[in-house]
This record gives structure tokens, sequence and C-alpha cells, in this order.
């Protein structure tokens, strides 16, 4: 019996939350240096995921299964592949570079790092989940701490963002719920047993017209989450009223849930549904890169030009992810961990300059170099690294989405690069605007260069941003195994869905025949 | 002429027969206190009803009939009576300061909750219309005179006599549904009628439908469904709150108790063909109670729609039917009692004397002045919602699974959308508490150590039947055979 490190790893910060409680909510840096020690042996706990991973299979690794509610085969059902793993670890590293980025939070700070804790026990326990009650209950926990995030530590319409956020998430979430149950009644049917073991379901033939709804169903929570256009006008509001934490928190991992949702469920549990809807799916996503680079272009708000930069960075995700081959899925899940890096990364730096200067403002700035080179340096990488130059990590995904792309229809691949440029365009703008100019505002004046604790948050994404643009390898070579099987395990229930409907069309076309010579005959008589 | 007496077993009946004997002692009792030992009679009260459940749980097991089949003893019955008696215990914790607080300090209080309870316990056991019938009235009766105890309060009497006429109203159409049946199959035992039923094809004969028409009316009413639901609101409001927290469980649970019983049992045939008339009247309660709730600025009033809605949810329950069905029914029954008599609790805390505080302004600012009270609220409100991992999530997923696994998938889906709507108003109260200053200093809280008792015992069930719910569903699902 090995140590059950998955769970360890994601009920830890649940423990230190409920340790927090204990404590005194006066002594603020005791709050927050025992946060930062939970968050920081987390992250050190989860990195033999990493060196322990093999490479050589696509089964689940560092399984745990205990029964949890015997009554309804629901069981506490764990473990990672190499589609999860990286996930795993971008939120574990996330929330630790979140929680000392949140230092200088005054306002009822106990509050804020149990919210932040249980928040991190909810995510890591969406990517591990294999049994789909125990998905849906991390699904649905994780909503609570986040929606006190935004609602109490937010700007000045955090309440609507907030409520917003919540709704919207909370109605596309329920529709999958009942696709869940449909379908856990369905395996009850076809094998007898109620079960809820996402690894079993997997085996489940879905009839096509029920894989359609299902499908919808869970296209729902997950678009919503994700955001494809034209579900995403509660992004932008959430991330502008958020604090800092708050939107790296909701740009590098919450958004990767809606993608990793449709990796780990939409398709491998309707494969013929999920071809069929790649023509709407493809031309969301394409909608949502063009769209969400447009809008960013335009923003005047440093917030929420990369809140719409998301839009358009998550619609190459999911333009990868739709189209079944190695190239795009792998490129997809890259493309994950870059924006939760890239994206996150930007968010803290504005967020930097906006506990300078109290506001975020484009046309407030201008000219910071001068007096912020190390900032400078910093944000110029990031920039980049979003726009995906290459050798930087954004380049090797976008990349790989695009051969991907490109393979399987050269219209999307085409239409999904312009998107590319587009993002030069605002990003370097953006930076242009804020960074270079004559520095006339004086209040610009007195800003001071990063401390050293900014630059303990800045200088480890970065390390990570030139690691996957250059080396990228120990991360794909990872996942290798679980895409390849994942895409062949589409692929095949596809196909035998395909080869039913023949046989059926085949049969019917014979009942018609036989039909019409039987009436022949009668003729005859 | 030989008289004949048939056999009858005391002991089926032993838990009403306690709960008798020592509500008439409270109230003989009452005379001989002195005002300062009054609250002697709610710990007296509130040690009975948890001795009654000790020997509840003994009765499980087989069913047994007594009283020439007009009682019984089933573990449908047992586990109703747990919630009865669960719910009744948290309203008595509830009251002990409270009736102080608002000088209703009478011994004929905690007599009249308790022979509240009996009734519930005789509907949930009745196995004739009669005994079912006897048990509602000796519940609502109670009922009434309980929800006019603020004799001074002008609102208090406003939701007694609404209560009392439009309660008798209700049992009116019960009864002469109850007449109805008894005429067109001959007798009012729910076997009997079950098996008249049987030979016969229910819904041609016109006194049949007439009759299951008139007592689907009757329990409507007392489970407060749309349209049957006018009600509810003004008494809940004008109740004292513990009789409010009372009301909106345990009552409830009992009328659903009986209706489960008379439809799935003496009318199966009904309840089937008829599935779509309760289908309207499932998804007309839950939206018109959230949607109306949504609007609410009293939180009594909003917990009053809110409680409506759930009277929606278990209707479901019932439209489904089957094993998972009424286990389903069973099982959020309990869940609902737990998070229901939560919230009210909480409400109860930020009373005084002569102002409530009850609108959801009062609020401002709770997380920050008593945060612990604040997170126990929030638990109840993301309970109530349905959000895992508390008892409402587990609830709602095992009413919303029945429903699918007969068939009732559009059912559902109403169901899941509504549990959407309802997210706005519940999370509402957590936004004022902890996204909103303060408006004005609270007043000091009335807690005492009955109240906090109340407090853990209804925040344990919350989350313990939302995290570990296993034993409690294997409980239900032994507890669903009705024959």
């Amino acid at each position: 019996m090995s140590l059950p490190i998955l769970t360890i790893v994601t009920f830890l910060p649940l423990a230190g939350a409920i340790w927090l409680l204990f404590i005194n909510g006066e002594k603020q840096e005791k709050i927050k240096r025992i946060a930062l020690v939970i968050a920081i042996g987390d992250f050190i706990l989860s990195l033999p995921l990493f060196f322990k991973f093999r490479f050589d299979t696509s089964e689940f690794q560092f399984v745990e299964k205990v029964s949890w509610i015997k009554e309804f085969g629901i069981s506490y059902y764990v473990g990672i592949d190499g589609i999860s793993l990286f996930l795993f670890l971008l939120t574990s590293f996330l929330t630790l570079i979140c929680i000392l980025a949140s230092w200088n939070i005054k306002d009822r700070i106990k509050e804020y790092m149990i919210a932040m804790l249980v928040l991190e026990t909810g995510m890591l326990g969406v990517f591990i989940s294999l049994d789909l009650f125990l998905f849906y209950v991390f699904w649905e926990l994780m909503l609570i701490p986040m929606y006190l995030i935004i609602g109490v530590w937010g700007g000045p319409r955090r309440i609507y963002a907030t409520i917003k956020f919540f709704i919207y998430t909370m109605a596309g979430s329920v529709l999958m719920l009942v696709a869940i149950i449909v379908i856990y009644f369905m395996n009850q049917k076809a094998t007898g047993e109620y079960t809820f073991d996402l690894l079993k379901i997997y085996n489940l033939d879905i009839p096509m017209g029920a894989q359609f709804w299902l499908f919808l169903a869970f296209f729902f929570a997950f678009a919503i989450k994700v955001p494809m256009f034209p579900f995403h006008t509660w992004l932008p509001d959430a991330h502008v009223e958020a604090p800092t934490a708050g939107s790296v928190i909701l740009a590098g991992v919450l958004l990767k849930m809606g993608t990793y949702g449709f990796v780990r469920f939409s398709l491998p549990l309707f494969p013929y549904a999920s071809h069929q809807f790649v023509p709407l799916i493809a031309w969301l996503a394409i909608a949502g890169i063009i769209y969400g680079a447009l809008v960013a272009m335009v923003q005047e708000d440093l917030k929420k030009l990369v809140a719409y930069s998301s839009v358009s960075h998550l619609g190459f995700v999911m333009l990868g992810i739709f189209v079944f081959n190695i190239q795009g899925m792998e490129g997809g899940i890259l493309q994950m961990i870059n924006h939760g890096l890239s994206t996150g990364a930007l968010f803290l730096l504005v967020g930097m300059i906006y506990e300078r200067r109290h506001t975020r403002m484009i046309a407030d700035f201008g000219g910071l170099t001068k007096k912020m080179p190390i900032f400078a340096i910093f944000f110029m990488i990031i920039t980049l690294s979003s726009i995906g130059l290459p050798g930087l990590n954004g380049f090797v995904g976008e990349f790989l989405v695009l051969v991907g792309v490109f393979k399987s229809n050269v219209v999307y691949a085409v239409l999904a690069a312009t998107g590319v440029i587009l993002s030069a365009c605002y990003m370097l703008w953006m930076f242009q605007r804020v960074m270079f100019n004559k520095l006339t505002n004086p209040e610009n004046k007195k800003l001071k260069d990063i401390d050293k604790r900014e630059l303990a948050l800045l200088l480890p994404i970065t390390i990570l941003v030139f690691w996957i643009g250059i080396y990228p390898k120990p991360l794909i070579s990872r996942m290798d195994a679980s895409v390849n099987h994942l895409i062949n395990q589409v692929d095949e229930k596809y196909k035998v869905t395909l080869n039913r409907l023949k046989t059926e069309k085949k049969e019917v076309e014979y009942a018609v025949k036989e039909e019409k010579s039987a009436e022949h005959t009668i003729e005859v008589d | 002429m030989e008289i004949v007496i048939p056999p009858f077993d005391l002991k089926s009946i032993s838990l009403i027969i306690i709960l008798t004997i020592s509500a008439i002692f409270i109230l003989v009792a009452d005379v001989f206190f002195r005002k300062k030992f009054k609250d002697s009679l709610g710990y007296l009260s509130f040690l009975i009803v948890v001795i009654t459940g000790m020997v509840a749980f003994t009765q499980m097991g087989k069913p047994v009939y007594s009283f020439s089949d007009m009682f019984v003893v089933d573990n449908f019955s047992v586990f109703f009576n747990l919630i009865f008696l669960i719910s009744t215990a948290i309203a008595i914790l509830l009251s002990v300061s409270y009736v102080k607080q608002e000088g209703i300090n009478y011994g004929e209080y905690y007599t009249l909750i308790l022979f509240a309870t009996i009734g519930m316990m005789l509907m949930a056991g009745g196995a004739d219309l009669l005994t079912i019938f006897l048990g509602l009235e000796i519940m609502s009766i109670s009922l009434y005179v309980l929800a006019g105890f603020r004799r001074d309060c002008v609102r208090s009497n406003e939701a007694s006599l609404k209560y009392f006429l439009l309660g008798a109203f209700a049992t009116g159409f019960l009864l002469y549904g109850i007449a109805m049946l008894y005429g067109a199959t001959g007798t009012t035992n729910i076997k009997g009628i079950a098996e008249f039923l049987a030979n016969n094809p229910a819904l041609s004969n016109p006194m049949i439908v007439a009759g299951a028409s008139l007592l689907i009316i009757g329990f409507g009413f007392k489970v407060a469904c749309v349209p049957f639901h006018k009600w509810t609101p003004d008494v809940y409001e004008g109740a004292p709150t513990a009789i409010t927290a009372f009301m909106s469980v345990g009552p409830k649970a009992a009328a659903f108790a009986a209706f489960l019983r008379v439809f799935l049992v003496a009318l199966p045939d009904v309840e089937q063909k008829w599935s779509i008339i309760l289908w309207v009247l499932a998804v007309l309660t839950m939206t018109v109670g959230n949607l109306v709730a949504i609007a609410q600025t009293n939180i009594k009033r909003m917990l009053a729609y809110s409680s409506i809605a759930h009277a929606g949810y278990a209707l479901m329950a019932i439209i489904a039917g089957g094993d998972f069905g009424i286990a389903g029914l069973l099982f959020y029954m309990l869940a609902y009692a737990f998070m229901n008599l939560g919230a009210f609790a909480v409400v109860i805390v930020l009373g005084r004397k002569g102002e409530e505080n009850a609108n959801i302004e009062d609020y401002n600012g709770l997380g920050y002045k008593h945060p612990l009270l604040a997170v126990t609220m929030c638990i109840f409100m993301f309970s109530l919602a349905g959000i895992p991992p508390m008892a409402g999530f587990i609830g709602k997923f095992y009413i919303f699974s029945a429903a699918i696994k007969n068939g009732f998938i559009i059912l559902a889906i109403i169901g899941v959308v509504n549990s959407v709507i309802s997210v706005y108003y519940y999370l509402r109260v957590t936004v004022v508490m902890y996204m909103k200053e303060p408006g004005r200093e609270f007043a000091p809280l009335s807690l005492s150590p009955f109240l906090i008792l109340a407090l853990i015992i209804t925040v344990w069930g919350t989350i313990h039947l939302g995290i570990f719910p296993a034993k409690i569903i294997a409980l239900a699902q032994k507890s669903t055979l009705l024959y």
C-alpha cells in the first residue's frame, strides 16, 4: 500500500483552512505565514507526481478508490493521467503564487486565506476525480469560495459580478447533473450495476440520439466555464471585479476546468456526438478567437484586455481539442498550461501596478520603463509569451494546435491563425502605451520598481515560460500515452457507431426493398 | 348480544401513548409550576421527545397492523416518526428561550407541540383514511392555536385565523373526498380500497375520480403546493418563529407521508394515470415558489416561499414513485428538516423581543460582526440551494435521480432549472451578510444554550448528511416497503 499522495495533496489545503479557523483573525502575519507554508508544502508534495509519473502507460496512476456512498455506487475514486497531471500541478503552483501575491491584503485576511485554501482543494479535486458524482461535487464545491473571493474582496461592482459568475456556472452545471444521472441509469440498464465509475462508464455504448442531448448538456456546463463565445459574458465582469489573486486563479485554473471537462468527459463519453458537433464548436471557437482579440484591442482597462484575450486564447484550446488528432490535442493541453502561466502572470503584473497607482486604465500610464526597468523586463517576456513568440511557451502550444487544425481543416487553420496576428497587435500596442512613450503623468514619476516578494512571484513563472518554450519534451512525453489512448478510444467508438449506422441503413434499405417486392408480388397476384 | 372487542396491540402505538401521557402531564404540571420554573417544562418535553425517538428506533422491522387494520407500524412510518421527532425536538430547543423572550411562556405551548406530533404520527401510520383524518385534525388544531400564540400581536392573530379558516376548508375537501371513496368502494381502509380497485377499474368510476381529486386538494393544502399555497407566507410570517420553523417541516412531512401512502397504496392506478396532474402541480409549485421568493424582503416570508418550492421538489419524488422515489422523499424530508430548522434557528437568534429583525437588510454585515453565526447561515443557505457538500444537494440528487429513473426527464430539468433560480435568493442572504456594510449596530444576540445546541445539531445534520449519507440512504431504502 503506497502513500495516498493525491488525497494528501488535495485535502491538505482543506485541513489548513480548518486550522486557520481556530486562529485569531487579528494575527495577520501568522495567518499569512501558515497559509503560505501550507501552499508551499502542498506544492512540494505534488512534485513527486511529476517525477514518479510513468511515461509508458495510458492508465491512470496514483489511483485510490474507496467506497463512499455504496447504495448509489459512488466511490471516492481518484487518479491522474498525462492529461490531468499538468493541470493538477499548475493548480498547486498557481495557488502558491496567489497566496504570496495576496500578501498586501489587509481586509479580513483570515477569511480570505481560508477561502483560498478551500478553493484549492475544490480545484485539485476536479482534476483527479474518476467518479462522475465526485467530479460534480468538487466542480460545485469550488464555486463557493470563488464566489466569496470575488464578492468580498473584489472591486466596486463585485456583487453583480459574483452573482453573475455563480448563476452562470450553476445554470450550466445543473444540466450536466441531469445528464450524469441519465448516463448512470443507462449504464445500470446495460450492465446491471449502479456505478458512477468513469472508467466503467467509458465502455458504455450510448445510443446516438441520446448522445446528442447528453453532449449538449455537458457542452453547456463546460462551454460556460471555458468560456466559449457566446457564453463568455460573465468572464470580463468577474475578472475585472476580482482581486488580483482571484483573477489569476480564475484565468489560470477555473477556465481550464471547462476545457479539461471536454477532454475527459465529452469526447470519450460521446464520440459520435462530438464528431457531429465539430462544425458548431469549431466555428464558435474561431468566433471566440477573433471576437476576443478584436474586443481586447479596444479595451481601455488592462484587466478587461487580458480577460478578453483569454476568450481568444481558449478558442485555440477548444479548436485543438476538437480536431481529434494528437498534435491538436497535445497542443490544446499544452496551451491550457501556457495560458495558465502567461495570463496568470499578466494578471499579477497588472495587479502590481494597480496596487501602486489604483488604476488600471491604459491611458493613465505610459513610459513606465524608465521608472520600473525590472518590471518592464518581466512584462515584456510575459507579453511575448502570450503572443506566442518562438522560444517561449506560447509558441509551442499554438504551433501544435495550428498543425493539428491544419491537418483536419485548412479553413479553420487559416482563420485561427489570424488570431495569432491579432494577439500580437493588441498585446504589443498595449505594451507600448503602458511601458513606452513619454512619462507624462506626474503620478507615475513616483513609481517604485518591484520588490523581492514580487520578484519571487514572477521569477518562477518566467523560468517555466522559458523552459516550456525551449524544451517542452518532459511535458509532451508525459502526455503522449494518454493522449494517444484517448484519441484511439474516441476513434474506435466513433467507428463502431458509424458501422452500426451503416448496417442499420442497409437493413432499412433491405427492409424497404422487401416491402416493395412484397407489394410487387401482391400486384402480380 | 355479545360484544367482541377486536384484538389490539398497544405496543404499536407506544410512541403515541408516551407522548399523550407526557403532554397531559405537562398540561397539569403547568398549573403547579411557578413562573420561574416554567423553563423546566421545555426541558421535560425535550427529554420526552428524545426518549420517544429512542423507542421509535426499536420499532424498525416487520410491519405490524393493529386496531383492526386502522394503524400500522412499518419502516416507512417509523422513518417519518423519526423525522417528526427530530423536528419536534429541535423546535422545542428553539422555543425554550424564545417563548420567555416573547412572554408566551405557558405550559400548553409544549403540550400543543406534543399533540401536533401525535397527530403527525397518526398520519404517517394511518392505514385507514379515518385514522389519517384524525391525525390531520389533531395536528392542525394544535397548530392553529400555536400560530396565534402571540396573543398581543396582530399578525399572529391574523396568521392563526387565516390558517384556521383555510385549513378548515381544506379539511372539508379531504373529508368529502374520503366520503366519496367510501361511497364508491365501501371501505375507508387503505388496503381495502386497494383490493377493491384491483378488481374494479378506478378511473371509470366518477365517485372515485371525484374523491381522489378532493384528496389531492386536501393534501395539497397541507403541503402548501401551488395553487393551494396562499396561506403559507402570511401564516409563516405571523406565527411565532419557533412555530414557523416547526410548521415548515413536521406537518409538511406528515402530509407527504399520508399523501404517499394513500396514493401509492390505495390509489396506485390514479397515481400513475394522473401523474400529469401531479406533474403540473409540482412544476407550478416549484416555479411559483422560487420566483416569488426572489421578490421577498422579509426572511420569514422568503423561507415560506422557499418551503413551497421545496414541496414542489418533494412532489417530484411522489410522481417518480417506486423505491427510488419513496426513499428519495424520505431522505429529502430528513435533510430538509435539518437545514430549514437551522435557518429558522438563525432567524430566532437574531430576533429580539418586539423586533424580529427578519428583514434581509437586517443581516447586512453579519459576517463580520458574528462570523460563526453567519457561517452557519451560509451552510443552511447553500444546503437549501442544493450545493454540495451539503445535505440538500444529496437530497435533490436523490429526487432528481428518481425522476430520471422513471422517465420524467423534463420534470427533472425543470427541477434543476428551478434550483438555479433558487440560488439567487439564497445567495442574496450570503451577499448581504458578507458583502454589505452593517447598516446599524447589531442588537446583542439572543443566544441561549438551547439555541446553540439546536444550531449544532442542525449544522451537524446538514453537513453529515451531505458528506456521509450512506447510512441514512440505506435506512431510507429499507423503509420504502409500504405494504
